[in-house]
């Protein structure tokens, strides 16, 4: 319809039946459509941005009272005192963090395996069924994974798993014997004391928030270990080498920066978990060494407090918000430092 | 519409047949109430709702939101009626013209899980609770504990704590009778949905806190009355203010609810807990509904009032089957004095 439009217009100026004039013609509403196609583009892109900017201008202008009241003071005091509105956001972030970082303790390494299974190991018929089971396990609505490490794991973890680990690495065994390994490495005893008789801690949410992020990790990193070339992984193993030579050696320096990405894929989506942590993080508000206590994060904090808080504490909550944009965009900076330091120290 | 409709004439039909269903309905159209807030009501307010449309038509929406949101969105006027677990000050009420009056009665009970305990064998006073939940008393076998449960000898055992992680109603009440039995509580803890608990893990929601008694050996947490009965988890009986120690019953919730002293109380400002009845048990919880003395919308109001009414009066089975209180006859009349007293409707 609308080209018999603008052919009505244009016809008064140009000679339709000049082929020049006509090139013309087509290169200029070629021109016009490109300018549309680009402007509908920055706006795609833009709404991004916007939402970023409005999220984060709204939970730093939230928490504004908190903020002004606590100054510096709320990033690094453990205090969460709702009876005598004084709130500090150390405790929480320290949780995020720490959970988040069990996680990737362990999702990097076994998504590696994975992957490097399924695209070099895997007989051919394994591969779709198993890479699919993958990619559903990513689906599966976070707050399953929660009642299923609040009924099952957590006193599986209890009965079976916790004991040996305060009684072999941790400060307070409970012969009171200390281990060689409790009294020769540092740290290690305070890391797996714990005198709390149950499942629920930063340890067993780290492993549940691996549990959740493999998928994620492990489905990037079968993707891109897919596309390395056939004939640098044949030279290789022309050459002598064992399967684990060429992964490490050929295939992950070959996709390392989408390897990373693929980690901090995981690393995002394991900070901002909410409900499967909040079930099974033990939600208490103290600063403990022990990974076996109970702790807090910003998401679960905020997921438990803000339905019935109000005034300061409101308030302090949509700092704490803010803070996990904060940590969030941090550490997608570091890893975009990574990249670049790995870039160039390769000279590309 | 219509000539784009006249094309086809199964469209026509239907926005004839539909236009038609709307005329009829709005000639029996009800009106729908809202109100929203506290979540410990929400069960009761959704059986009293069904059967009072089955009866009148008028459909009442009641969205568990929190106390917090409650009371935030009756003051911006958005809803029918709020409803809070914590009572509004007398100030907050003249400042925004509302009324507020309770509604139906619940039991907090303290719940144990100790091998070989049973529900109501553990006696405790409200002055040992609050030091197993400041963290003074660790251990099961506290000489504190023993004076109160002679005859039942507890196993050694450490305790551990499981407090509610959200903010909550059943934790401002609990931590209410806390502040009052315990002065350090009260100078240390204070009393509010949600508190800074010195010890203990928390558990989401009243089934999460359950949820974590059943798992730990030597836990004590406290839940809804009706929690502790459908998971089976053992309730501990409590010493009240008149120094008898009583059982978590409907008769000791009514009893709690029928001795405080409300008359005294200006816009039922009363917090149940640590009531002076021989019989009272010592955490009985409220919620109270919040309204506009003036309001906003007349009709919706008349409806929201002759609900409560019907709940008040009618509705003590429904309440009952789910483990609520309905309020005594005395509270009843005094509330129906209040609302012709106070509002204009």
């Amino acid at each position: 319809m609308s080209n018999t439009d603008q052919r009505g217009i244009v016809a008064t100026t140009i000679d339709a039946t000049n082929p020049s004039d006509m090139q013309e013609l087509h290169s200029r509403r070629d021109a016009r459509h490109e300018r549309m196609f680009r402007w509908l583009l920055k706006g795609c892109a833009l709404l991004v941005l916007a939402a970023l900017l409005g999220a984060a201008g709204a939970t730093l202008w939230g928490g504004r009272d908190a903020f002004a009241t606590f100054g510096w003071h709320f990033l690094i005091s453990d205090a969460w005192d709702p009876g005598n509105d004084v709130y500090g956001a150390l405790v929480p972030v320290y949780g995020t963090l720490i959970t988040s970082f069990i996680a990737l303790l362990i999702a990097v390494p076994v998504s590696f395996g994975i992957a490097v299974y399924l695209s070099e190991v895997a007989p051919a018929w394994l591969r779709a069924p198993v890479a699919s089971a993958i990619e559903l396990l990513a689906g599966i609505p976070s707050i399953i994974y929660g009642m299923w490490g609040l009924f099952i794991f957590a006193p599986f973890f209890a009965d079976h798993i916790k004991p040996w680990l305060t009684n072999n690495l941790g400060n307070q065994p409970d012969d009171g014997k200390l281990s060689w390994v409790a009294e020769h490495v540092p740290f290690i005893g305070k890391l797996f004391g714990s005198d709390y008789p149950f499942g629920a801690s930063i340890l067993v949410a780290g492993i549940v928030l691996a549990i959740m992020v493999i998928p994620f990790i492990s489905s990037v990193m079968r993707e891109v270990f897919q596309t390395v070339p056939t004939r640098l992984k044949e030279s290789a193993y022309a050459l002598g080498s064992s399967t684990w030579e060429v992964s490490w050696d050929i295939v992950l320096p070959y996709t390392r920066s989408a390897v990373i990405g693929g980690i901090f894929l995981g690393l995002g989506r394991a900070l901002g978990e909410t409900m499967a942590v909040t079930f099974v993080l033990g939600n208490a508000m103290n600063l403990s060494a022990s990974l076996l206590d109970p702790g807090t994060s910003i998401a679960s904090t905020i997921a438990n407090q803000f339905s019935e808080a109000a005034g300061l504490q409101k308030s302090s909550l949509m700092a704490l918000a803010f803070l996990l944009f904060v940590v969030t965009f941090i550490v997608l900076l570091i890893a975009r430092l990574m990249l670049r330091r790995l870039a160039s120290k390769e000279g590309r | 519409m219509l000539t784009t409709s006249r094309k086809n004439p199964i469209r026509l039909a239907a926005v004839a047949s539909f236009a038609v269903a709307s005329t009829f309905g709005m000639a029996a159209q009800a009106t729908d109430i809202t109100g929203a807030g506290s979540s410990f009501v929400y069960p009761v307010m959704s059986k009293w709702s069904a059967s009072y449309a089955e009866q009148t038509g008028n459909r009442l929406n009641y969205q568990s939101v929190g106390s917090g949101a409650g009371i935030a969105q009756i003051k911006e006027g958005t809803i029918d009626f709020g409803a809070s677990d914590a009572p509004m000050s007398a100030e907050d009420l003249q400042k925004f013209g509302l009324g507020q009056f309770p509604i139906v009665v619940g039991g907090i009970v303290p719940v144990v899980n100790i091998a070989g305990v049973e529900a109501g064998q553990v006696k405790l006073d409200g002055a040992t609770l609050a030091d197993i939940f400041l963290g003074k008393i660790t251990n099961w076998n506290d000489p504190k504990i023993a004076a109160l449960n002679s005859g039942l000898t507890l196993p050694a055992g450490k305790i551990t704590v499981v407090h509610r992680s959200d903010g909550s109603g059943t934790s401002f009440n609990f931590t209410n009778f806390l502040s009052k039995v315990s002065p350090e509580w009260a100078d240390k803890v204070k009393f509010g949905t949600a508190v800074d608990w010195p010890t203990g893990v928390g558990g989401k929601g009243n089934e999460g806190v359950s949820q974590y008694v059943r798992q730990i050996k030597g836990s004590i947490g406290y839940v809804e009355y009706a929690y502790a009965v459908k998971n089976k988890i053992s309730w501990v009986n409590l010493k009240n203010a008149a120094g008898n120690v009583v059982e978590p019953t409907a008769e000791t919730f009514a009893a709690a609810a029928a001795t405080a002293d409300w008359a005294s109380a200006k816009d039922f400002n009363l917090i149940m807990t640590n009531a002076p009845g021989d019989n009272a048990w010592p955490i009985t919880a409220t919620t109270w509904m919040i309204m506009y003395k003036t309001p906003k919308n007349a009709g919706n109001s008349k409806v929201a009032f002759d609900f409560f009414k019907n709940a008040l009066e009618n509705g003590q089975k429904a309440a009952a089957d789910l483990d609520y209180v309905a309020l005594p006859p005395e509270l009843v009349s005094q509330i129906e004095a209040y609302w012709a007293a106070e509002f204009k409707n």
